[in-house]
């Protein structure tokens, strides 16, 4: 019964450390797929954490405040849209930029919050629940945001093959100019995809700071928007992959919960290595097979585009 | 109307310079509202952030200090974007560059020994270069993303400063603060300005000026740089080794940042602590593109962004604003400058809308 | 056919297009019966992109009127041009790798149909037009010739009224554009025009009645191809007397410069086709052909030959004699051998270096650089040389590559790889996309080098230039390479069936047999 319940308990600390870099990791999966590589994905979750904190203390309201913090991650991605997309700008540069932005903006946002007391959103959504057995009750108390991370690859999967935008987007990422050719516009459909990135990244930082650690800190995304960013080149631009690589990383990202649990006495310096350098094993596994890598991912992805009309 | 780009026969030289005015120009009138939003009153602000520091030889001195490890790391990633190799992870090659040296001087330091700083600096250069060697070994051998692992390289050196400082490192008579000791005064850098903090690190910062535009301009090196990253098609066709370029960048990149680091807490610091900057290794991309990747724009633009760190630390004290607003303007700037970009290659033109111009077709 | 000459299908009048310095479409006027067959005939830059780009809505005119049926319309995008009843078949395939046929053509479309729905229309109007397409296959698997039909049935799902073709055979072998002109015949005999755009001359003469000639933005002239001679045609196209190249020297037999032994080498492309046992030996004083259809192994070929891909052994590639297999490109143009590659901005040339740099790019070695330092006055000296023997204009040695016009950035690389003398010179596609001028010249210069003395290979779709210029023929299909035959001693004919992929058996000889 002991093993079962730290088994269960890890269970759903993976869920929730999982469940910010599935959900930015998919908004950038989106932009990607139609052919912009958005750098900024750290600087938009922070933005989202900062703004969705704020939103939520100031109307005691957790909805208003992840709806803020989606506007926030969607205004942050709009800015980088009119530079790499209407004003042409490199995508590398830009998305750099918008992380270094965020970085400072949520801070000056944010200075007045440090420290001020948040309750974590509710996590009772089901009814009849206290009927059930202990277990079942642990297991089922994740937060909304939780099970919508948990449905979203399933939705994305049907998104990208079997809908029609779906397959529009697949072919602006795959030919700008053949799109164009077509009539299609460019343009408008990789500003939708980049705008919802950017309230996906939003959302993501926003239930870092309303939901795991409920409180708001400087620099509190720690790295996971380059983390989901690197999960979409180990996914190869699949949604499902993206959600293995994100539970995979969720239970890395644990590891000092499990460390106390076994009763090793390791460093925490030590212990918070471990994303980062799972990042990089991981991400040396999917690219060294170039091949592979080229023949999915996007062919005109980070790729600008001028009509010439 | 409406406005639309049209691409210019060829780019435009004036604008390559005239875009960082421009900029510049852009984030102040950004900078007055923010200050203005946030109830300061701008002129004032602007006074504190542009001009104060620049008003004493202290202040002289503290912009030469700020600007010295922002021109070393710069240089380094300008040379490294020139070839399209994306060295993001300068802060964590600092803080290795800072970590070896300054275990030097930690275990050597107080025999007064003539080799100490010549040893330290070395070994905070070859620091940098080994956590550089890192991706451009994942990059060359396994094609991994540089701009990834250099940024989760610098997460890990951070941490791995963290456990020195808080372990093994940690200053037994230190009242249980998370730093090291102090460096024996043999194992400090020597000043340039008496009374200032200025030291002779600028010196290493100012000589590497001229080196890296002769390396860029004048060498077949540079060259071979240059067309990795203008057309990595033609260098293959020109039989210039890719892999070979990308060791070059990074491990040149790699040294200089770990230059900057073991002058910076060989220098002001004096000892290790969790922080040891303020963001200059992200900073200094934002200097090297604001310096157009050229090592003399860079000069410029390293002196615009340390008088920003300055002014910020001035606004913290007299305005009581956070020292987020550096952050912020920074990247404004950055923002700004990519805007201004489009005019080196397009120019803007009013147009007249669709419906117009088909009526006159008809006509 | 007395309803043709009544009410022109498509009547274009005064439509004119000017981009940045260039006046691409000026005051054009035609218009296309119905069920005609209208050839748009003139040289690569004389505006005939621009102004299909117009009629198909890609690209708004700045000035002119476009009338339909007799009615004056405005096409605002390619999805209006589509409701018209244009169909266009573009150059270069308007489709998507990743994606099905049927996906592609789905998104062509426009419809609200579903795939499945698709699919059956799809096999049903192949079948009823000989077009053999599979639509669930993916097109990165197809050959250019199915994927020109993937485009073809995309147009007739649509019923068109007026169907686009750019340069429709430029990817066929001869036997596939014969099936095409049956197709184009029979549509034109169901009442739906055709615009054909093609700077081929005997095709236009074998399929049109009525034909435009560009020039430099203008029509120039109309004429019936039936009934003008390809000479006429011609001369009004490039506006003068046709040049001709000419072969100085005689044939005379060489040591063999290069030898390629029983080269495999799998391509690291995701669509790439690998190379297969692929043999031919180059003399000294000779030009090799290479013949066929895009995208049947002549990248991979010339990057094995080039060095920019290793052979799996150093005996399968030898330069002069030495084993050379494994050298990269530096150490193989140590070897005195040259490369003019396909594409020019971006590989032959950097676009924003300066023409000074641009000399530099694959001549370092040949002593421009001194203890690691470059030396621009030297190099300064050769980009100038180069502009003045080949005539390149430009506005000097630091022009940016960008500012040059093709024929003239082609021209700057021929002379920058012929002035090193070299002993072995690979060239890919040289003329394509010049203007004649340009390809004269450049003819002129690979014919000389090899009057020199110098081995020659070159890889052109382009059969009428091989012909013209090459001593040997061989044709590269799905990666193997056929025994290479003397000029004159084989036919279009031939060499088409072997593009086509029927190779003899026992493909593969060295040149020696033949010789």
């Amino acid at each position: 019964m002991h093993e079962t319940e730290i088994l269960l308990a890890v269970v759903v600390a993976t869920l929730r450390a999982a469940t910010p870099l599935m959900i930015a990791g998919f908004g950038e999966l989106i932009a990607e797929r139609s052919g912009v590589l958005n750098l900024g994905v750290e600087g938009m979750m922070l933005m989202g954490a900062s703004v969705g904190f704020i939103g939520t203390v100031a109307t005691g309201s957790p909805i208003l405040g992840f709806v803020a913090a989606m506007l926030a991650g969607a205004a942050l991605a709009l800015v980088f849209g009119v530079l790499t997309l209407s004003l042409m700008a490199n995508q590398v540069a830009t998305g750099l930029a918008l992380t270094i932005f965020g970085v400072g903006f949520s801070a000056l946002v944010g200075v007045g919050w440090i420290g001020t007391p948040l309750q974590g959103i509710a996590t009772d959504i089901w009814p009849g629940l206290s009927k059930a057995s202990p277990m079942v009750q642990q297991l089922m108390l994740l937060d909304p945001v939780v099970w919508l991370a948990i449905l979203l690859p399933f939705i994305a999967q049907r998104f990208i093959y079997r809908t029609r935008a779906g397959l529009i987007l697949r072919a602006v990422g795959e030919s700008h100019d053949v799109a164009h050719a077509l009539g299609y516009s460019v343009l408008r459909i990789r500003y939708l995809a980049v705008l919802f990135g950017g309230a996906m990244s939003g959302l993501a930082g926003a239930y870092l700071s309303l939901a795991y650690t409920p409180m708001w800190s400087d620099n509190m995304v720690a790295g996971r928007g380059w983390i989901a960013l690197a999960l979409v080149v180990f996914s190869t631009w699949k949604p499902l992959w993206l959600a293995i690589g994100s539970l995979l990383f969720g239970f890395v990202t644990i590891a000092q919960f499990q460390a106390e649990a076994l009763g090793l006495d390791v460093s925490p310096h030590l212990l918070a290595m471990l994303p980062y350098l799972a990042t990089i094993v991981v991400l040396v596994l999917i690219s060294r097979d170039a091949t592979r890598l080229k023949l999915n991912a996007p062919a005109a992805l980070g790729r600008p585009f001028h009509a010439t009309a | 109307m409406r406005l639309s780009l049209e691409a210019r026969a060829k780019p435009a030289r004036i604008m390559v310079w005239a875009s960082p005015l421009i900029a510049a120009v852009g984030s102040i009138i950004g900078v007055s509202i923010l200050f203005a939003v946030l109830g300061r009153d701008p002129l004032a602000a602007l006074n504190i952030l542009f001009v104060a520091p620049l008003e004493t030889i202290d202040g002289l001195a503290e912009l030469g200090l700020k600007a010295t490890p922002l021109l070393l790391c710069a240089i380094g990633i300008a040379v490294g974007c020139r070839a399209e190799v994306w060295n993001i992870g300068a802060e964590g090659q600092f803080t290795i560059g800072a970590i070896c040296g300054g275990g030097v001087a930690l275990a050597f330091g107080g025999n007064d020994s003539w080799w100490l700083l010549p040893v330290m600096l070395l070994a905070g250069i070859a620091g940098g270069m080994a956590w550089a060697a890192i991706p451009a070994f994942l990059k060359t051998r396994f094609n991994a993303h540089e701009i990834l692992t250099t940024l989760m390289l610098t997460y890990v050196s951070i941490q791995l400063l963290g456990y020195l400082v808080h372990g093994p490192w940690k200053d037994p008579q230190g009242y249980s603060f998370p730093q090291t000791r102090q460096f024996e005064a043999d194992a400090l850098l020597p000043m340039l300005i008496e009374g200032t903090r200025l030291h002779i690190g600028v010196v290493f910062a100012l000589a590497s000026v001229p080196l890296g535009s002769i390396l860029l301009g004048r060498t077949m090196l540079g060259f071979q740089i240059r067309t990795v990253g203008a057309a990595p098609a033609a260098a293959r066709y020109a039989g210039f080794s890719r892999n070979r370029i990308v060791w070059v960048c990074l491990l040149l990149s790699g040294g200089m940042a770990g230059l900057a680091g073991i002058c910076e807490v060989a220098g002001p610091d004096g000892q290790l602590t969790p922080v040891i900057s303020p963001g200059y290794g992200f900073a200094a991309i934002i200097v090297a593109f604001l310096g157009r990747l050229n090592p003399i724009g860079i000069l410029f633009s390293s002196a615009l962004m340390a008088l920003l760190y300055l002014g910020g630390e001035g606004l913290q004290v007299s305005m009581q604003l956070p020292i987020a607003v550096t952050g912020t303007i920074q990247g404004m700037l950055l923002f700004f400058l990519l805007a201004a970009d489009v005019l080196i290659n397009y120019r803007v033109r009013l147009k007249p809308s669709r419906a117009a111009a088909g009526a006159t077709g008809h006509a | 056919m007395d309803a043709r000459s009544l009410t022109p299908r498509l009547r274009l009048s005064g439509i004119t297009k000017r981009y940045a310095a260039t006046l691409a479409n000026s005051d054009i006027s035609l218009s296309i019966a119905p069920g005609e067959i209208h050839a748009l005939l003139g040289e690569n830059g004389a505006g005939k992109s621009t102004l299909v780009k117009i009629i198909y809505g890609v690209v708004r005119p700045d000035a002119g009127a476009i009338a339909w049926e007799g009615a004056p319309v405005e096409i605002a995008d390619p999805n209006a041009a589509r409701r018209l009843g244009v169909g266009m078949v573009f150059q270069h395939f308007s489709l998507f790798e990743s994606l099905t046929v049927a996906e592609n053509i789905a998104l062509g479309l426009g419809a609200s149909e579903t795939i499945a729905e698709l699919t059956v229309r799809i096999e049903e109007i192949a079948r009823r037009y000989g077009l053999a397409v599979e639509p669930t296959r993916h097109v990165h698997h197809l050959s250019v010739g199915e994927r020109q039909r993937v485009e073809i049935v995309r147009c007739l799902l649509q019923s068109p009224r007026l169907l686009i073709m750019d340069e429709p055979t430029s990817v066929l072998t001869p036997q596939e554009a014969e099936g095409l002109f049956d197709v184009l015949r029979r549509l034109s005999d169901e009442g739906c025009s055709v615009l054909y755009i093609s700077h081929k001359l005997e095709e236009i003469k074998a399929l049109c009645e009525h034909a435009t000639v560009l020039r430099a933005g203008r029509v120039v002239g109309e004429c019936d191809p039936r009934v003008s001679t390809e000479q006429q045609m011609a001369e009004l196209m490039i506006g003068g007397a046709l040049p001709t190249a000419h072969r100085a020297a005689p044939l005379r037999e060489g040591r063999p410069c290069l030898e390629v032994a029983r080269l495999t080498l799998m391509s690291d492309e995701p669509f790439g086709t690998h190379l297969r046992d692929i043999s031919f030996t180059l003399r000294d004083g000779e030009i090799l052909g290479i013949a066929g259809v895009a995208g049947n192994g002549q990248k991979e070929l010339l990057a094995a030959l080039s060095g920019e891909r290793r052979a799996p052994t150093a005996e399968a590639v030898r330069i002069g004699g030495v084993a050379a297999g494994l050298l990269g490109p530096a150490a193989r143009r140590r070897l005195h051998q040259s490369f003019i590659p396909e594409e020019r901005l971006g590989r032959g040339a950097v676009a924003e270096f300066p023409l000074r740099e641009n000399a530099l790019l694959t001549v370092y070695q040949a002593g421009f650089v001194r203890g690691g330092l470059i030396r621009f006055a030297s190099v300064a000296r050769y980009a100038r040389d180069i502009i003045t023997r080949f005539n390149v204009k430009a506005a000097g040695i630091d022009a940016a590559g960008s500012s040059l016009s093709g024929g003239n950035m082609q021209k700057f690389i021929v002379g920058r790889e012929i002035g090193t003398n070299p002993r072995v010179l690979l060239a890919a596609h040289p003329t394509w996309g010049v203007d004649i001028g340009a390809a004269i010249a450049i003819r002129q210069a690979l014919m000389d080098l090899a009057a020199a003395g110098s081995g020659v290979l070159v890889v052109s779709e382009d059969l009428a230039e091989l012909f013209e210029i090459s001593d040997y023929i061989a044709v590269l299909s799905g990666g193997r390479l056929s025994a290479p035959k003397r000029t004159h001693e084989t036919t279009v004919e031939e060499v088409g069936l072997l593009m086509g992929g029927k190779m003899e058996a026992g493909a593969g000889p060295a040149v020696a047999d033949a010789a």
